[in-house]
């Protein structure tokens, strides 16, 4: 299997060419107040612009030294500008992604069918693809890039996907049924198929997605617009302490210079955090995109992170598409070696994916060194009479030239064959195969001329690495739940070895829906993901519902994300996705706001040193003069932005060990770390400062 | 060991014991269990009838505050008028004045809202009538408004959701007659039968062993003196409160006194835990506080143990440590012990005189009372630390990947709002009112008030600056202290800590209650692994970094003006 690398470097130099020019786009107040922290950043640089301009008319030196002004002028500036590099390095990384993708199915050639109340007969009509409108339907044929999204309505094709999942290996989609749906960009390998379209030009969910990540349609999420809310507050605590500090100094007869307070005040607020915000945002959808997952909205990958209940269906999530067998049991009086040989017979007739695990197997007993196919031509070197699988006889074999005649199938339809012919019921092998069911598995018993001489154990094959992921899983704090149509003794077997926490049994479409609705009354939120039209429902009633791109439309429209890979296991790296969306800006709020002890030790004693000697004892940094204090603590102020976008653009690791000992990690990197970084990085700033003034 | 340290510690120790049996008594009145004191039950249910109260009702958040609120309106207007034309009332022996209408505007308030700033002294400024009626009674009521407010705060959280936090006029009157009233007569007991004062005669006149007659200001005071402490309440009857020795006449008194006003803030923390079942988050609760408290008090007694370093430059010992403005009869450890326990539950008495601390002692007075939860006033002081837990779930929720939730209900926009208000409000009474006093001395020293600006501070510099400081902590802290080296009888003072007084009261209460009735009314999520347990160790170091962290932001460049540059210029 190919997967196509969809990896960008952080520092791209097209995106960065891109974001620096949209950096000073946003410098456009409408944007700037979108973000309160930020803007007051703003609003201090134009007051510092406003002094330095005086200073220049006037000659005033009542503010410090006019080189000085501007040198915080420009510090100031270029915070501003990093913030909002990092949105727009952000948004450019997201845009970039969803380009490529959309780059897919531009312009492509439409074989429209008109319908035949336009003109007298159906007819085919050529167009570009975004003349299609809603209910258009369009005809595909052999090596057609299919034009729009849409849904078979005729036909059955193979279709080449891998320009949306990376995925090489052809994929079978036919009209009816759960895999009726295509996507654009997309090609057609063989046969002919018409689609309706079903999106309007510019609606498509890679369209939404683009949109969300411009940030036109962006919307805060419910935990983001709290975050701005403590933060604004945080930001308001420091306008009262610089306010404030102006008649303290005034009492403490110490003048201080507009360049002081504000550069006071640009410290404090949560600068590095609120740079940062919405670059974690953008950089949690694009993570999400680079999964080859399309979220519908912001909210649902933070969602994602909050998932307490996960429904997995078995097939394809738990285990591997089809049972194999994994045991011969040959009846008493039987060696081991012919029973195998018998069933070999029995089932090179049979072409369905057991028959040929069976095969397999012996071949694997039998001789090592031997191919496959080699085994099997051995076996084929008698001429022998295949006997099909029918509904009456509920078996198949081999009839050999001398009249012997194998036959292999379910226990009870074998049972009967031999019962009905004077043959007895060898009580091991009744024994073995109730032994078998109860684990899970599935007991095909064979006879030879209705006499029975064993019976072959086959078995579902759990994913390997499963029970990590469930384990991974369960530390976080999600429950897991496999759905199946097993009964129940198989349910519980494969659930129990899977090490999942609950399973449905004989599960039916509503009772997925029952299982999430009695979650959710209890509080809990739920995640699915499925594909069919039945499932639909229950995707919309789920928090995160992801529908497979394979998928019907109403499951694709039902859902909130849609996964273009097709693959079962990716909700458990939405649920990280999601986590890691909000560590990010937890950690960095802590790390932002723990920093501003460090400024404060720099910048308080800078302030009132002439006046108060004493106060000499709080630099404990030793920083040089009071000029040189002020401008490091601004610099270490504006360069932090920079030197964290590569982490608020990848996320911080989310490692699964529990709530509590998550708390402590973080914060004694993001909090401790934040209190002593800040010191080492002002000192250094310091006496790099030293060297020019 | 020393005996001195000894007796802060015994103390402690006692104050705790005796916490723990109350905080379950006080679970079993609130919810309806039996308890000994069931025979207040026809009193409770006559003030139910003659009020009008149906004790069954139910109320939700909002219905709740309302009620609250009217009734302390009316209180204020009862107690204003009352002060005002005190001496047209009886019981007034001595023939005080009326107090003038700041002066009874702040005092009103000062009372009403459990702080106890006194700009005036007892002996002269009230009459017995108002002693009792207004100043006492103010006294009963603003602790049980501050436990009631709580107790709604414990409705919400025992339930997994409801709108329900029971009803106001119940939980408050049975506060009164269940807790306040039985343990506060108690005490007068114990404190007049060690020499307080209670009887109803005007001054008396001795005569010195210098053969000079003074007069000694007495009244009914062992009530009040009871009250005062166990309702974290802190006005005195006499000026110079628990430092006069007909207030607090011995060590034993000093002793008893310390663990009255310590008692129902620990108490309410022990039933907060049994109340609503979850005893580890209240021991975690009390641990971070305990923590908190003995951060605050162990540089306070070493700087107050070890004496003033100007004296000791002068060659003078200092074998009992730093004496200045100290009663010998309860020297320098348990002095300094209470000017750290009433700062930081919001008491305000003094049993010394905090302007005569140590300056690294009044920085650690001051910071008890910007933080103001550990242990906190009576109620009020585990509200303020909900905050404080609201933001540092919010913040360690995000931390570990998960929307935050507290005790099954998440936090979102609307309570994150509240609680950042709320703690905003504080930065702004107390930088915002220290501004205004040193603007005012600076740019206005002699502004026509009735007092001219320059004349209010008796100290310069950094200890005048601590002065007007002090003063707003303490009134946005509802706590009552001083540092008395500042006029502050007059217009200004009146009407700006007035202000400040009675915004920091009600605002800190409204918030947290709505915060709780918001939240208990979300549906509840049960936890599982990734949920961050708000009752662990973690969490506890978590809140407790908040608080540090929240106050250090706020209040540092202040504190560096006045305290810090005070301690640092003495080094």
């Amino acid at each position: 299997m190919l997967k196509v690398k969809r990896e960008t470097k952080l520092f791209e130099p097209a995106l960065v060419h891109t974001a620096i020019e949209q950096s000073f786009i946003k410098f456009n107040p409408r944007l700037m107040v979108r973000n309160p922290v930020m803007f007051t950043v703003a609003l201090g640089t134009l007051v510092m612009l406003a002094v330095v301009m005086w200073q220049m008319i006037t000659h005033d030196s009542t503010q410090g030294a006019l080189w000085y002004n501007v040198v915080v002028f420009a510090i100031l500036f270029l915070t501003v500008l990093f913030a909002n590099f990092a949105e727009a390095l952000a948004e450019a990384r997201g845009k970039a992604q969803a380009e490529s993708l959309r780059k897919t199915r531009e312009e492509t050639p439409a074989k429209k069918v008109v319908s035949p109340g336009d003109i007298f007969v159906k007819e085919i009509k050529l167009l570009p693809s975004s003349q299609l409108r809603l209910g258009d339907r369009f005809v595909c044929e052999a090596n057609d890039v299919i034009p729009m999204d849409g849904e078979i309505i005729e036909g059955i094709a193979t279709i080449d996907e891998s320009a949306i999942t990376g995925e090489s290996a052809p994929v079978i989609r036919e009209a009816g049924g759960d895999r009726s749906s295509v996507t654009g960009g997309t090609k057609v390998l063989s046969d002919r198929i018409v689609v309706q379209v079903t999106t309007r030009p510019g609606e498509t969910f890679l369209d939404k997605m683009i949109a969300l990540v411009e940030g036109a349609s962006r919307q805060k999420t419910p935990n983001e617009i709290a975050l701005t809310i403590l933060l604004a507050a945080f930001t308001l605590i420091f306008i009262i302490v610089c306010v404030t500090l102006k008649p303290f100094a005034d009492y403490a007869n110490t003048p201080i210079t507009i360049a002081s307070f504000i550069s006071l005040f640009v410290c404090l607020i949560p600068t590095t955090i609120g740079g940062l915000l919405s670059a974690i945002g953008i950089a949690g959808m694009d993570r999400a995109l680079r999964a080859n997952v399309i979220s519908k909205s912001g909210k649902a990958v933070e969602t994602a992170g909050d998932i307490d209940v996960l429904l997995l269906d078995k097939t394809g999530t738990i285990t591997i598409g089809n049972r194999k067998a994994t045991h011969f049991y040959p009846a008493k009086h039987v060696d081991e070696q012919s029973f195998i040989d018998l069933a070999v017979y029995s089932s090179l007739a049979d072409d369905t994916p057991e028959g040929r695990s069976i095969v397999e197997l012996a071949a694997k007993r039998s001789n090592a060194h031997a191919s496959l196919e080699q085994f099997r031509q051995q076996h084929l070197s008698v001429p022998l009479t295949f006997v099909k699988f029918t509904a009456e006889t509920r078996s198949s074999g081999v009839d050999l030239p001398n009249g012997t005649k194998i036959r292999k199938g379910a226990f009870d339809a074998i049972r009967n064959m031999a019962l009905d012919a004077g043959k007895g019921m060898p009580a091991e092998v009744e024994e073995k195969v109730k032994q078998i069911a109860g684990d899970g598995g599935t007991p095909l018993v064979v006879a030879v001329n209705n006499e029975i001489k064993g019976v072959i154990g086959l078995q579902d094959i759990i994913k390997p690495g499963i029970q990590e992921r469930f384990e991974r899983l369960r530390k976080m704090g999600v429950k897991t739940v496999m759905v199946t149509g097993d009964n129940m003794l198989t349910a519980k077997y494969i659930a129990g070895k899977a090490g999942v926490d609950d399973f449905i049994a004989e599960a039916k479409p509503e009772d997925k829906m029952n299982y999430i609705r009695k979650e959710q009354a209890s509080g809990k939120l739920v995640a699915m993901m499925g594909d069919g039209t039945n499932d639909a429902p229950a995707l919309a009633q789920a928090d995160v519902g992801v529908a497979m791109n394979s998928g019907t439309q109403a499951a694709k429209e039902a859902g909130n994300m849609v996964d273009l890979d097709n693959d079962p296991t990716k909700l458990i790296e939405v649920v990280e996705i999601g986590k890691q969306l909000l560590i990010t800006r937890g950690t960095l709020t802590t790390f932002s706001i723990a920093n501003d002890v460090a400024k404060y030790f720099a910048i308080v004693p800078a302030l009132f040193v002439a006046s108060i000697p004493a106060l000499q004892h709080l630099n404990v940094m030793g920083l040089k003069s009071q000029g040189s204090a002020i401008l490091s603590a601004i610099i270490f102020n504006a360069i932090i932005i920079p030197l964290l976008i590569p982490l608020a653009l990848k996320g911080v690791a989310y490692k699964p060990i529990g709530a509590g000992a998550l708390l402590r990690r973080n914060l004694l990197i993001y909090g401790v770390g934040g209190v002593i970084i800040p010191f080492a990085g002002i000192k250094l700033i310091d006496m790099l400062l030293g060297t020019f003034m | 060991m020393n005996t001195e340290l000894f007796g802060v510690i015994i103390t402690f120790l006692l104050t705790v014991l005796l916490a723990m049996p109350l905080g379950k008594y006080i679970t079993k009145v609130f919810k309806g269990e039996p308890a000994v004191t069931d025979f207040m039950h026809p009193l409770e249910r006559l003030i139910f009838r003659v009020s009008g109260i149906d004790p069954a009702e139910s109320m939700n958040w909002k219905q709740f505050l309302k009620a609250m609120l009217s009734i302390n309106l009316l209180w204020f207007v009862y107690a204003y008028f009352v002060l005002l034309f005190q001496h047209k009332l009886p019981l007034n022996p001595d023939g005080n004045a009326g107090q003038a209408p700041d002066l009874a505007f702040n005092t009103a308030i000062s009372f009403l809202v459990n702080c106890n700033l006194q700009h005036y002294s007892g002996e002269t400024g009230v009459t017995y009538f108002t002693q009792l009626f207004v100043i006492t009674f103010l006294q009963f009521v603003s602790a049980a408004t501050g436990i009631a407010a709580l107790v709604g705060v414990f409705n919400g959280l025992k339930e997994k959701t409801t709108n329900d936090l029971g009803n106001f006029w119940v939980i408050f009157t049975k506060s009164l007659t269940r807790i306040l009233l039985p343990l506060s007569l108690a005490a007068a007991i114990v404190l007049a039968f060690n020499g307080t004062p209670a009887g109803f005669n005007g001054r008396d006149t001795i005569t010195t062993l210098q053969g000079d007659t003074v007069q000694v200001a007495r009244g009914p005071a062992a009530g009040m003196i009871a009250i005062k402490h166990l309702g974290t309440n802190g006005g005195g009857w006499f000026g110079a409160n628990s430092a006069h020795p007909l207030e607090n006449p011995n060590y034993f008194t000093n002793m008893f006194e310390l663990v009255l006003q310590m008692l129902i803030p620990i108490a309410m923390i022990i039933a907060m835990g049994s109340y609503i079942k979850r005893k580890k988050l209240a021991w975690v609760i009390f641990g971070v506080m305990t923590i908190g408290m003995l951060c605050l008090l162990i540089p306070t007694m070493v700087t107050e143990l070890n004496g003033n370093p100007a004296i000791a430059q002068m060659g003078v010992a200092q074998a009992t440590g730093a004496m200045e403005g100290k009663e010998v009869r309860f020297g320098a450890a348990a002095s300094a012990y209470w000017s750290i326990v009433t700062t930081i539950i919001s008491t305000g008495s003094v049993n010394s005189m905090h302007d005569s601390s140590m300056p690294l002692s009044g920085l650690m007075q001051m910071l008890g009372m910007m933080i103001n939860a550990f242990y906190g006033g009576c109620g009020v002081g585990l509200l303020n630390y909900l905050l404080y837990i609201i933001i540092a779930v919010f913040i360690s929720g995000l931390m570990v990947g998960r929307t935050p939730e507290f005790m099954g209900h998440k936090v979102e926009a609307g309570e994150i709002k509240i609680a950042s208000l709320v703690c905003l409000l504080s930065a702004l009474l107390v930088k915002g009112g220290a501004a205004l006093a040193a603007y005012m001395v600076t740019h206005h020293p002699e502004m026509a008030l009735t007092v001219k600006p320059a004349a209010w501070l008796n100290n310069p510099s950094h200890h005048g600056f601590s002065e007007m400081l002090y003063e707003f902590t303490s009134a946005s802290a509802n706590n009552g202290s001083e540092l008395e080296g500042l006029g502050d009888n007059n217009m200004f003072w009146n009407i700006s800590t007035g202000i400040v007084l009675i915004m920091a009261r009600f605002i800190p209460v409204i918030g947290p209650v709505a915060i709780i009735g918001i939240l208990s009314n979300k549906k509840y999520i049960p936890g599982s692994a990734g949920t961050l347990r708000t009752d662990s160790l973690t969490f506890g170091a978590m809140t407790f970094a908040v608080i540090v962290i929240v106050n250090a932001l706020s209040f540092f460049p202040a504190l560096a003006l006045g305290p810090i540059a005070e301690y640092l210029s003495l080094q």
